[in-house]
């Protein structure tokens, strides 16, 4: 009985937005792609995480000390919040190509349209329904994250 | 190697993190005293809109890992050289022969590995060095093919490679080349796998920064076979664009597949300026 209202709690809205229903406008993703409001800490969290997002593979964040090894092929993220707003972060998390057209930035929320996809880092072909490399909800955690980098 | 990924090994974290000096791009290499290696050269006229100069891979390394393939006594491919001696001469298949029987001592492949890939005997296909190895292991020797990643295979064209040390590469771009020489520059701008990356991305694009651990080269492979310390083994070009392609969460080409062959002659193009190293080492 518990363990039925905790999986219903667990469930993706129904209003969850799947990557193709996503709307830009010039680059920049409006309404929420879950509903839900985003975990800074989880954000944190996936920013950092070579498992998924793994963002510092390309940005430095001085406000992860702690995170070695940080890249530099992408500006650094420490004053996002003060230069983007929150719809055009969450575009730039969901498909950065549509704000800086041709970027080495990978698309973290679109599904289809890639050359030879692997499962993971495998090196096995992609499953046919391969979904995109974050979730809705870990979109909104990242956004939910970059709204804090202010100086 | 998982740079985008979960898995950078321990061995990766402790290399980069017990570098005591970054990549030095005025450093010299000098093997034994006395083998002066040139790592920088004016790039090759068709790359001259991208690059002025190129550059060996050995530049954006540490210090330490430097300075092992400055000494064949220190260099761990030599291991795997000795290795690639004794099949050179041990006799192998239904002709009763060894690669010697024909080919008498191994200096005789002087200049081999400088051109490589190219066009075959037949002049309808590109052949790699593999090819040829496993082209007189069936056709002369009687013996197997070797597998393209097999250890007998990898210590072959690790001694082959070493008589080439210091050589201006000889590989032809042009005639019968050409059109694998197209396709792998195709090969080459294309973004591959989930992530969308090109060869060009990472290594023309951002040559010289860092992405994760790693400082990014321009992937040149003048110094293949390589000695890779996080792996204690020798890795083959195609093992390394297996590697790349893996890491953009790709499907990879299989090792000697046409793909990367052609690719393999258009990497070798834009570093064609550059010697050939003999046997280079990576962490
Ligand atoms: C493979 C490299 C790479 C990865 C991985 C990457 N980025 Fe980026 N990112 C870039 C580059 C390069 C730019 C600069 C835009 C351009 O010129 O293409 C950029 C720009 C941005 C910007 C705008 C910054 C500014 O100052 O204009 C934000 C915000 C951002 N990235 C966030 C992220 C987040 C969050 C992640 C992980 C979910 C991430 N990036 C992963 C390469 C990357
Ligand atoms: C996600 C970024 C990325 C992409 C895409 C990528 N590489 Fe790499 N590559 C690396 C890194 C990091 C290394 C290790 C550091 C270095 O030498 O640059 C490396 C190393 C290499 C090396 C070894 C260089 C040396 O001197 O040891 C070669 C050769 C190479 N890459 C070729 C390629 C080719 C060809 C492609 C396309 C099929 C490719 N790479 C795509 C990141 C990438």
């Amino acid at each position: 009985m518990l363990g039925a209202v905790a999986a219903c709690l667990a469930a993706p809205a129904a209003a969850e937005i799947t990557p193709t229903e996503v709307r830009f406008d010039n680059g920049a993703v409006a309404q929420s792609l879950t509903g839900v409001p985003g975990d800074p800490a989880a954000g944190a969290k996936l920013l950092s995480s070579r498992a998924d997002a793994n963002c510092v593979a390309c940005h430095m964040i001085a406000a992860q000390p702690d995170v070695a090894f940080q890249g530099d092929v992408g500006p650094a993220l420490d004053d996002v919040a003060s230069r983007y707003s929150e719809a055009q972060l969450r575009g730039i998390v969901a498909n950065s190509k549509l704000t800086f057209a041709g970027s080495v930035m990978p698309s973290f929320y679109k599904v289809g349209g890639h050359v030879r996809p692997g499962d993971g880092f495998t090196g096995n072909p992609a499953p046919a329904d391969l979904g995109p490399i974050l979730s809705a909800q870990q979109v909104e955690d990242l956004v939910a994250y970059l709204l804090t980098l202010k100086p | 190697m998982r740079l985008l990924s979960g898995g950078v090994t321990l061995a990766a974290v402790l290399l980069a993190g017990a570098a005591s000096a970054d990549p030095d791009p005025t450093a010299t290499l000098i093997v034994n005293d006395q083998i002066e290696i040139a790592t920088r050269a004016p790039a090759p006229d068709h790359l001259k809109d991208v690059f002025d100069t190129v550059q060996s891979g050995w530049l954006y390394r540490t210090e330490e890992t430097r300075a092992l393939q400055m000494d064949d006594f220190d260099n761990p491919a030599m291991v795997f050289v000795d290795l690639g001696l004794e099949q050179w001469d041990g006799v192998d298949g239904s002709e009763g022969k060894s690669c010697a029987s024909c080919h008498q001592g191994i200096d005789s492949m002087k200049g081999v590995r400088a051109s490589m890939p190219k066009v075959n005997p037949a002049g309808n296909d590109l052949w790699s060095l593999e090819n040829f190895i496993n082209a007189c292991r069936t056709q002369r020797m009687g013996a197997e093919e070797w597998k393209w990643n097999s250890d007998p295979m990898k210590q072959m064209t690790a001694a082959i490679s070493l008589q080439s040390r210091g050589m201006a590469s000889t590989i032809r771009i042009d005639g019968a080349a050409e059109p694998y020489w197209e396709q792998g520059r195709e090969i080459y701008y294309t973004r591959y796998g989930q992530l969308e990356l090109s060869c060009a991305n990472c290594h023309e694009q951002n040559a010289g920064k860092m992405i994760r651990a790693d400082h990014l080269s321009q992937g040149q492979i003048n110094g293949f076979p390589t000695y890779r310390l996080k792996d204690s083994g020798i890795v083959s070009i195609h093992g390394r664009f297996v590697g790349c392609i893996r890491d953009t969460r790709g499907e990879p080409f299989k090792p000697g597949s046409p793909e990367f062959r052609a690719l393999e002659l258009y990497v070798a193009s834009r570093g064609m300026t550059l010697p050939i190293e003999g046997l280079s080492v990576r962490h």
